[in-house]
């Protein structure tokens, strides 16, 4: 499900209420950038049902966010409420299988 | 804005000095980059703490770029 949103307050009850939460460039269904297209395929990958917000709506709203997560960049995942990772992360936690291990720890579905 | 390899270099190791880094850049434009740092530092912190580590060396400098820059950090032992 693809949200607009456009600002820290709407930000955070989208996390609070949705156990994955992707901010991005672009959205899920066409992505604005490689690094982003490259999360948006390991969690499709994974099956997992995500709220995907581009962020390329609103630059207010994106520098916000960076300093809110404190991540100077994009993609920003966030499980259960908590941030995870940019690009790089996901990506060395999904070969290693720690992403994975971390959605069952947290009890999000994962069609396999 | 396009980085200069021995920039990245230089402003990790001043926040990290036994950093060992290898900066590869991808595309051979000057402006994606990968860097493997290998670091003592990074032991007993969780990847998130590791590169925000790195993100904090390069910010003032290079923030504008960073989202070109792909990280992989690896404990020293």
């Amino acid at each position: 499900m693809t949200l607009t949103i456009q600002n820290i307050e709407e930000a955070k009850e989208v996390i609070k209420k949705n156990n994955v939460v992707l901010f991005m460039k672009g959205t899920k269904d066409m992505p604005g950038c490689g690094f982003s297209a490259h999360v948006v395929q390991i969690l499709n990958n994974l099956n997992i049902s995500y709220v995907d917000i581009d962020i390329l709506n609103d630059n207010n709203f994106k520098e916000n966010m960076k300093k809110f997560t404190n991540w100077p960049t994009f993609p920003q995942l966030y499980v259960k409420g908590e941030f995870v990772g940019g690009c790089d992360i996901v990506k060395e936690m999904f070969e290693t299988g720690e992403l994975l291990e971390l959605f069952n720890t947290k009890g999000i579905d994962v069609k396999t | 804005m396009a980085m200069n390899i021995k920039d990245i270099e230089s402003l990790i190791k001043k926040n990290i000095p036994d950093a060992e880094i290898i900066i590869e850049d991808l595309a051979g434009d000057n402006n994606h980059f990968s860097a493997e740092i290998k670091s003592k530092e990074f032991n007993g912190k969780t990847r998130l703490e590791q590169h925000k580590m790195i993100y904090n060396s390069l910010s003032e400098e290079l923030k504008e770029d960073l989202h070109a820059l792909s990280i992989k950090t690896i404990e020293k032992k």
